[in-house]
């Protein structure tokens, strides 16, 4: 296995398929502005996927682009994590989902920054710039609901408390990062989990919401076992590429 | 006040009118230039709004990520129109729930071509294109509307469509260059949104009860007719271009008049739409409605939150 090609995946995936549920909202969101901002962050989310995805191609020297590796691969081939496949729920759901998840995204692209490897250097650069926009939003969003009314701190503690068992595959390493830290491709990614407890738990004080108890942990999307809802993303994602093979659009 | 005195500011108004002085919201304006006014411009950020879920139904399933990427930038410069919009709605007095709720009950309307359903990924291309294009016609006028606030909203949405426009017609010319089966689909798009969008325009000039009026206070400077003769004029090369048929048989190149001549407009099914009566009427209305209950307790939350806030900075 190609790990460089494999880690590209991995991250080119996350971005993929987040992008693709944040898109769902589009038209349905609770305030205008809203329906501006998550459009704006799926886009975001897509422009990372074509940087990550074509330089995998590239990598891979199969003369694969982005696009084939986005829509032309089978569902077990797919290496986001659990989280970001997981329906949106109510806004909240969406949110508390989008806050886990940038968090972790803000501070592994803060050490991407200095990944020996340039184009990954690069991508995490531009891609930082963003997250931390992202990381402000979601944050501010689950304050303003944890520390709302009675009835949006019920509902975003029960979206913590469904999304926090997808959490530890956040931080799921195997041979493929191994192999790229020890060759300084990329690196080393000691502290992660700890910075990103603190950086989650201080947000959830201030949205005086309570970190689940429950440390039943589900993971698999790393190793391309997933959930029954990528299949659903996938037939959608991947409908015009089936169903017209091979054609220019 | 008066009688005398309304009719002195009336005159007034008409001559800052007719002398190209815009009129601004803290200035007297007539209660019916207003009125107008907000209807106008409400209805075209509902209709910005609606239109996000015509186009949004495709971008999941966008053929690539430069097309998903294209259509979410697309629809985002949409919702941001509606903003816009809404705010210059609100620089007039309007209260933006009220306007939106106005929509929800039926009372307000927004543009027809909206109740048309988008089945093939061609109908990106088709409402970019036509669509756009139509509303480009009728809009880049109002970029010299009496009305400072709207004109000046309607400068950049102008320069946002034009790009909307381009990229439907890309969409388009790279279908009709594409294989039998793409070409037929972009003709098919073209068959289903070529006579809504000349419906676009309204109804002629003889049956249009907003036009006098309208054109005397400079909101409009084109009728009904004159930009639907525009659109036509400037739309049916562009078909030529690229290789796809106009779907109306009387469609000929006058050589005198320097026009083409165009079919008539099936005015009975823009009625039908318009009284609520089109293919998705009900699915937009019933989508827009549930999106704002579904969001009720996210808007409680964050105005709750302000509050506490407030209160915990002022304690």
């Amino acid at each position: 296995m190609n790990a460089l090609f494999e880690y590209l995946i991995r991250l080119g995936d996350d971005s993929l398929i987040i992008g693709h549920r944040l898109s769902e909202w589009c038209g349905h969101g609770p305030v205008l502005e809203e329906d501006i901002a998550m459009t704006n962050l799926s886009l975001d989310f897509i422009g990372q996927t074509a940087s990550l995805l074509k330089y995998a191609g590239e990598v891979e020297g199969k003369g694969r682009t982005e696009d084939d590796l986005a829509y032309l691969r089978c569902d077990r081939e797919y290496k986001n994590i659990l989280l970001v496949e997981q329906p949106n729920g109510d806004f909240g759901m969406t949110m508390m989902r989008q806050f886990l998840f940038d968090a972790y995204r803000k501070l592994l692209f803060e050490r991407l920054v200095n990944a020996k490897d340039e184009t990954i250097a690069a991508i995490a650069e531009k891609s930082l710039k963003e997250t931390k926009y992202h990381f402000k939003h979601s944050s501010e969003w689950i304050i303003r609901l944890g520390d709302g009314t009675e009835e949006s701190n019920r509902r975003v503690q029960d979206s913590l408390d469904t999304l926090w068992r997808y959490t530890s595959e956040l931080f799921y390493t195997d041979a493929v990062d191994a192999e790229l830290i020890a060759a300084g491709t990329i690196p080393s990614m000691e502290g992660l989990e700890e910075d990103w407890e603190k950086s989650v738990g201080e947000v959830l004080s201030e949205a005086t919401l309570t970190i689940p108890t429950n440390n039943w942990k589900q993971e698999g999307g790393r190793k391309g076992m997933h959930s029954e809802h990528l299949g659903y993303i996938l037939a959608e994602l991947q409908y015009m590429q089936r169903a017209y093979p091979g054609l220019e659009w | 006040m008066t009688e005398l005195n309304i009719s002195i500011l009336e005159q007034k108004f008409q001559e800052k009118i007719d002398n190209d002085i815009k009129i601004e919201p803290r200035d007297w304006m007539p209660d019916n230039y207003r009125q107008t006014l907000i209807r106008q411009i409400s209805q075209h950020a509902h209709s910005e709004v609606v239109g996000m879920l015509p186009e949004g139904n495709w971008i999941t399933r966008a053929p690539n990520l430069r097309r998903k990427a294209v259509l979410l930038a697309k629809v985002q410069d949409e919702a941001g129109h509606g903003l816009y919009l809404y705010s210059a709605t609100e620089t007039l007095g309007a209260d933006r729930e009220q306007t939106i709720d106005d929509l929800h009950s039926g009372v307000a309307k927004y543009s027809s071509i909206f109740n048309y359903p988008t089945v093939s990924w061609a109908d990106m291309g088709a409402i970019g294109w036509l669509v756009d294009g139509a509303a480009i016609m009728n809009q880049v006028p109002l970029c010299r509307c009496s009305y400072g606030p709207y004109a000046r909203a309607m400068v950049r949405v102008c320069k946002e469509e034009s790009f909307h426009q381009r990229q439907g017609f890309e969409i388009m010319t790279t279908l009709a260059k594409g294989s039998p089966e793409q070409k037929e689909m972009a003709q098919d798009a073209l068959n289903r949104f070529w006579w809504p969008s000349l419906m676009m325009f309204g109804p002629n000039d003889a049956e249009s009860k907003h036009t006098e009026q309208s054109m005397k206070w400079k909101i409009k400077r084109h009728t009904n007719d004159e930009l639907r003769q525009m659109f036509v004029d400037a739309t049916v090369p562009q078909a030529e271009l690229i290789g796809l048929t106009i779907p109306d048989k009387d469609l000929k190149w006058n050589e005198e008049t320097g026009h083409y001549e165009f079919g008539a407009i099936d005015w009975a099914e823009f009625w039908e739409v318009v009284k609520g009566n089109g293919p998705c009427n009900k699915d937009r209305i019933d989508t827009r409605r549930r999106a704002k209950e579904k969001g009720a307790w996210v808007r409680e939350a964050a105005n709750a939150y302000a509050e506490k806030r407030r209160k915990r900075k002022a304690s």
